[in-house]
């Protein structure tokens, strides 16, 4: 046999295969499953309306999940996401106070999202600090200094037109929220699955040193990764803040486990190194249909939170239990 | 589906058949809490049931997030408007936040009120309020009166010099003094709030009036303080103990005599009246307008001021009789 004719395969298995055994095909199975559960259980669920309304139990959550989406398969986590909206929501407050108007609130937004975000980089990748630390400070510093502005007060008298970034629609009824939410999650999917910037992402979370030597700049690409987080937690509290139409320090209270819930769920490992965007797009899918479809027959919340719970683990050990099973059969 | 259908038109049309046509068109009424699992709230769903029974032709959803947030409740309205209820009573975890989850379920036709807690005018169709000040400054003054029917000396254990309720409620309280003959109030006194405090400004009491023969404490910390600092120095008979207070911290002092009776709002009255408005509001029997008079059964009438706000009752007495009955609830 000559050399030549010595067949190696590219792949192990098919494209096609592949791509069943995949976590996202098994999201899709558990959302259409959720739908029509939800569809049978309750009358009230297949009006577009009420899909509408259902949408924004999850689209500010999920923009910020694509962005920590990337920081955790680049090995980092930033805890203080929840807190920056409180903060990026105070400081928009105090501006509508000083006479600002739509324009400006927005910008101050993202701003304070910002600089909060390029705070936490610039600790992590400067001082060498693990991330975990640093956010699980600055979760109390962002939400602290919310706490001392406002005290047990509320700001209020957004102008009227600013309430379309949380209550308007773009047409019928899909909303500014969702149209968001499905174009950030577009420009994620370029962005971590077409591009360098993508690559480099996996290759930091896989082995930061391997990475360095490559010739990637780690602590710039970390650096710009905590800044993107920034920004998505202030294009969130631009969005809340309209929908609420008021700030409260307790606004967005915990949403920072529930943002690195859905991207687990959403199949990226917490460990950095892999993970999909389109995996976090069906987890959100996921968990805002299980929310609105557990509202829907008024069970308690308490019941929903154990049903996350439950998915999240149960998501999450099935292949792992799946491949036990596969080993032991080869 | 279609099969589904079928099964669901037959056991409906079953039950028609069966309990008559009004069944089916039952009113649902949901009562919407700061957070499910809270001793108070579960009392307010026992009397919004009884609320229920008496009407007949309503059901109760008892629903509230998880924690006493403002997002958890915007996705139980969203989830409730979904369902097109007929009406919610809510006990809200913000004033302002949920104005525009609210004034969206006003425009789909569901009646909205407040309850306990209450929403910005703009959010609801009336507010109703457990008490108001006048009611609970008579009724902090009738309960030392009613176990002195030979008048005495009387003095006050307050909270700050700052609290606007407390204030406010003594300001009413000695308004109405001239009503109860031989009822001296001989000092107001201090104890902050604190446990401590307050225990030696009642003691200093009973040393500077030897005849003392009652101490009001209009706050759920001084009430219970003053009774240790009467059942420690061995007065118990000789001063009694009154004011507002919780009927979990109360109980021992009412089994030992040092209390003989407090006031302080009953949940359970609150859930029946909050229900009856609801229902009347619905039905179209009344209208939410200033000065409105709106009938809430055998709670009898809550009349409505310049800002669609209304005073449910007196404050509940609570005595030897009920207090083992509501010492469990809160």
């Amino acid at each position: 046999m000559s050399l030549s004719d010595r067949h190696i395969p590219d792949r192990l298995t098919s494209p096609l295969q592949r791509l069943f055994r995949s976590w996202e095909a098994l999201l899709v199975v558990v959302a259409v499953a959720i739908f029509i559960t939800n569809s049978l259980a309750s009358p009230y669920f297949l009006n577009a309306w009420n899909l509408s309304d259902a949408t924004f139990n999850f689209t500010e959550k999920a923009m910020i999940a694509f962005a920590m989406a990337l920081l955790i398969i680049s090995g980092e986590i930033d805890l203080s996401v929840a807190s920056i909206i409180a903060l990026a929501s105070t400081a928009m407050g105090y501006a509508v106070q000083l006479g600002a108007g739509t324009p400006e609130i927005v910008v101050i937004g993202l701003l304070t999202g910002l600089i909060c975000g390029a705070f936490n980089g610039a600790l992590v990748t400067g001082l060498n600090l693990p991330s975990i630390v640093v956010t699980i400070g600055t979760m109390s510093l962002f939400r602290g200094i919310s706490y001392i502005v406002l005290g047990d007060q509320a700001y209020t008298g957004y102008p009227s037109d600013f309430a379309w970034f949380g209550q308007g629609y773009v047409f019928w009824v899909i909303s500014f929220e969702f149209t968001l939410f499905l174009a950030l999650g577009a420009i994620y999917t370029v962005v971590l699955h077409k591009t360098n910037f993508g690559r480099a992402v996996y290759a930091i979370g896989n082995n930061p040193t391997a990475a360095l030597f490559s010739g990637i700049r780690v602590a710039r690409v970390k650096f710009i990764l905590f800044l993107l987080t920034g920004l998505m937690s202030g294009i969130a509290a631009v969005c809340l803040t309209s929908r609420l139409g008021s700030t409260r320090p307790s606004i967005a209270f915990g949403w920072e486990l529930e943002v690195v819930t859905m991207v687990v769920l959403g199949g990226v490992n917490i460990l950095g190194g892999s993970g999909t965007i389109p995996g976090v797009i069906l987890a959100a899918f996921v968990m805002g249909l299980v929310t609105f479809g557990f509202g829907l027959l008024n069970v308690p919340g308490i019941v929903m939170s154990i049903f996350i719970g439950l998915l999240l683990i149960g998501v999450i050990a099935l292949p792992r239990i799946w491949s036990r099973i596969a080993a032991r059969r080869a | 589906m279609s099969v589904m259908k079928k099964i669901l038109s037959t056991v409906a049309v079953t039950a028609t058949f069966f309990a008559g046509a009004a069944q089916a068109e039952d009113m649902r009424i949901a009562l919407v809490v700061k957070a499910l699992g809270i001793g108070f709230f579960e009392a307010a769903a026992k009397g919004a049931e009884e609320a229920a029974a008496e009407l007949g032709d309503v059901e109760i959803i008892y629903t509230g997030p998880t924690d006493t947030t403002a997002e958890g409740q915007i996705e139980v309205i969203n989830a409730l408007i979904a369902q097109q209820v007929d009406a919610i009573a809510i006990s809200a975890n913000d004033t302002d936040a949920l104005v525009p989850a609210l004034k969206k379920a006003m425009d789909r036709g569901i009646t909205v009120i407040s309850w306990d807690s209450g929403v910005a005018p703009e959010g609801r169709e009336l507010q109703l309020n457990p008490s108001s000040s006048p009611l609970i400054g008579n009724m902090i003054i009738k309960l030392a009166a009613d176990n002195l029917p030979d008048g005495g000396d009387v003095a006050v254990l307050s909270a700050t010099t700052t609290s606007t309720n407390q204030n406010v409620w003594i300001e009413e309280m000695n308004k109405v003094a001239g009503n109860y003959p031989g009822i001296n109030v001989v000092a107001t006194v201090y104890g902050d709030d604190l446990a401590d405090k307050s225990y030696r400004e009642a003691e200093g009491l009973m040393q500077t009036y030897p005849d003392l023969k009652a101490i009001i404490a209009p706050t759920s910390v001084g009430i219970v303080a003053a009774a240790q600092a009467v059942t420690d120095a061995g007065k118990i008979g000789e001063v009694n103990v009154t004011g507002l207070g919780l009927p979990s911290e109360m109980a021992g002092h009412v089994e030992s005599g040092a209390s003989k009776s407090f006031a302080i709002w009953n949940p359970i009255d609150l859930g029946y009246s909050a229900t009856m408005l609801a229902y009347n509001l619905a039905k179209g029997n009344a209208e939410a307008a200033p000065g409105a008079e709106i009938p809430m059964g055998r709670m009898g009438t809550l009349t409505l001021d310049e800002n669609t706000e209304g005073a449910m009752a007196d404050p509940f007495v609570y005595d030897a009789s009920n207090i083992e009955e509501f010492k469990s609830i809160f």
